[in-house]
């Protein structure tokens, strides 16, 4: 369980002689023994004996020592001795790793770097990259089988659809003759963006159709009704177009936030990484929500940082997060005439906390607020206008910022909203 | 790690590590897979994952073997040991994520032909994502012997023992609406508490590693959000909306 001495060479002079003698103190101690002994046995004079005593310490001190085994050098990526592979692998431009017949590391690129966050030289790569498909690839090409191309889908934290194009590095003749290759080569290639075009026209298909049913049919009755018995009265006509008209503008913010999460679906594996100030979009979006809690007679009370708030992100999703949740709390919070909006930042976060004094979200509602299409009261969201995707869209605005949505809603006490973001740009992947 | 004079004691250390890894990447497949089952109904699909849980036993055994032979060879102490302590338990634990996963599959199987709301099973779906989540989380903490990180996945078990709550509800009142409900809600309800026990398996993991990197254990109660056990159902008031 010892660890390995470090071979440093001691420079000579008294100490190094001193060290000798300590080194050899077993040695010497039982020479000088020996020949007590004798000169007590067979008589020796005492010059001799000095003589062999004085022979017996210059000997400890000339013999060298056999020198310390030097440790293993520390390891080092192949890039760094081989500037062509480390070169090569940075020109993939997507992340590559060089590893191993037997699967652990021994080069990588920048881009892997960061798609993995922990790589080290000499791992295995299992684990930094668990897939058994790509596990069970690596070990086949390794063993002198075909390049292989497997494709999976990664779930958290959000979706990403990658191509593993894991091929066999031949060097030389030798490596072909014993059906090893040299090196694996594992090259990862985001296909994200073609996959999720395609999955985005499914979904808004089956969301829209099933979502867009009701208000629709609500609208063909009323054409109906028009066409048929009320052809002619005008006062249920007046009263019926109005009924037409809101059911028709809810099908509208539909369709409008359908395409919208689809967008921010589309867009949801790239990190946002334009600087915005969050108390400027705060603010703004305050100002153009002014209108409604007049309207409704909601006091909001603000509470900013008196410096900027820095962070990265996109404008218009922030604005949006915003809005989404200041909105709600004047609708759904109407009944405490007072919303708290408030905007803190510490240890790299930044938080827009929105506090209404409403009548509050029952517990076992709490957790799958942010669902599609979940409503607390089915009946209460329609009039208000939900479309029941505003905090979906929320939700998934903050995951491609890689932040946190927190709701809070303790019985009786209103419910908070907080937004969490990092401010420094480089919060963990979560 | 720290190096050994025995260069073999750390190829044994590093080869339980890889398979713990490799026994990961397999449940986690598993996990996502009896989801994506569950929600498409795909019949196939569940088959294969039954037959995959064998590979998973079969890796629990072979670590279990291996970290055996390497207490009785090399007599390890202090880090060394807790390493392949650690190898044992979380092995048990990822097997058994195995188990629930494929027990998911069997429901899956058991559905077939009962109709069923799609809204419902996008409860499910929610809290698998939750849990995903946590069991990378806590394999990547695994990896890079991270206390830190494993001890966030430890804390945040509540929010899925909430939504679980949430969807426990839920489901009764579908039984209660129309006893009809009642075949594929039980299912359903089995699949969601399938569910928030994997995340408790990977709250245990967590725990294991919190004992490996520091050599303590982690005694204080996690935060505990699930009330299903101790609420009782009230028939009389509940609202079938």
């Amino acid at each position: 369980m010892a660890r390995l001495n470090s071979g440093v060479h001691k420079p000579l002079g008294p100490v190094f002689l001193l060290d000798r003698l300590r080194a050899n103190r077993a040695a010497l101690l039982a020479a000088f023994a020996v020949l007590a002994v004798f000169s007590l046995i067979f008589s020796i004079p005492l010059w001799v004996l000095i003589l062999g005593g004085v022979t017996v310490l210059v000997a400890a001190l000339i013999v060298p020592l056999p020198r310390p085994e030097p440790p293993p050098a520390p390891w080092e990526l192949e890039s760094d001795k081989d500037p062509l592979a480390g070169a090569l692998l940075e020109a993939l431009l997507e992340p590559g790793v060089l590893l191993t017949s037997r699967g652990t590391i021994y080069a990588y690129n920048d881009a892997a770097a960061n798609t993995f966050g922990g790589l080290r030289g000499g791992d295995p790569i299992s684990f930094s990259l668990r897939l058994p498909e790509v596990l069970e690839a690596v070990r086949e090409v390794g063993a002198g089988g075909q390049g292989r191309l497997v494709e999976y889908v990664e779930r958290v934290p959000v979706e990403r659809w990658i191509e593993a194009r894991i091929g066999p590095v031949w060097l030389d003749q030798a490596d072909r003759a014993d059906g090893l290759p040299k090196y694996v080569l594992l090259i990862l290639h985001d296909l994200t963006n073609i996959r999720r075009a395609e999955r985005m026209r499914v979904d808004f298909v089956a969301n829209a159709s099933h979502e867009l049913r009701t208000p629709l049919a609500a609208l063909l009755g009323f054409i109906e009704t028009l066409q048929g018995p009320a052809k002619n009265d005008t006062e249920a006509r007046g009263r019926f177009l109005e009924i037409m008209r809101t059911q028709a503008n809810r099908m509208s913010r539909l369709v409008d936030d359908l395409l919208h999460l689809s967008r921010i679906e589309q867009r949801e594996h790239i990190r946002p990484d334009s600087p915005v100030e969050i108390v400027e979009i705060v603010r703004s979006v305050l100002d153009s929500l002014a209108p409604l809690s007049r309207e409704r007679g909601v006091e909001i009370v603000t509470s900013f940082p008196d410096h900027p708030v820095p962070a990265l992100g996109d404008r218009d999703e922030l604005i949006r997060v915003a809005e989404n949740l200041i909105e709600n709390g004047i609708k759904y919070g109407q009944s405490g005439k007072r919303v708290d909006v408030t905007v803190t930042a510490d240890n790299g976060k930044a938080r827009i906390a929105v506090h209404d004094y409403g009548p509050g979200i029952p517990p076992e509602h709490v957790p799958r607020l942010t669902e599609r299409f979940y409503r607390v009261d089915v009946g209460d969201s329609r009039d208000k206008g939900g479309t029941g995707l505003g905090l979906a869209i929320v939700k998934h605005i903050m995951s491609r910022h890689r932040g946190r949505l927190l709701i809070e809603s303790p019985p009786g006490k209103g419910t908070t909203f907080t937004a969490v973001l990092d401010t420094d740009g480089q919060g963990k992947e979560d | 790690m720290t190096e050994h004079i025995v260069k073999q004691f750390d190829e044994d250390l590093k080869s339980l590590s890889e398979m713990i890894a490799e026994m990961g990447g397999l449940a986690e497949k598993l996990v996502a897979e009896s989801i994506s089952a569950l929600l498409r109904r795909d019949i196939n699909a569940a088959q294969r994952i039954i037959a995959t849980d064998r590979t998973i036993d079969r890796l629990q055994h072979q670590i279990e073997e291996k970290a055996v032979l390497t207490i009785a060879k090399r007599q390890p102490m202090a880090v060394d040991l807790r390493e392949i302590v650690a190898s044992l338990r979380v092995s048990n634990d990822l097997e058994r994520i195995g188990d629930l996963a494929k027990n998911i599959a069997k429901r899956v199987i058991a559905l077939e032909g009962q109709l069923q709301p799609p809204k419902l099973a996008g409860g499910v779906d929610h809290m698998a994502e939750l849990v995903l989540a946590q069991l990378k989380k806590v394999l990547d903490a695994y990896a890079r012997r991270d206390a830190a990180r494993a001890l966030d996945v430890w804390k945040r078990d509540g929010e899925i023992d909430a939504l679980y709550t949430s969807l426990f509800r839920e489901l009764l009142t579908y039984m209660m609406e129309d006893p009809r409900n009642i075949g594929f809600a039980t299912h359903l309800l089995f699949c969601a508490k399938n569910v928030e026990r994997i995340g408790d398996h990977a709250t245990n993991i967590a725990e294991t590693i919190h004992y490996l990197v520091l050599g303590e254990l982690l005694t204080d109660e996690r935060p505990k959000l699930d009330h299903t056990s101790t609420t009782p159902v009230d028939y009389g008031t509940e609202d079938a909306g």
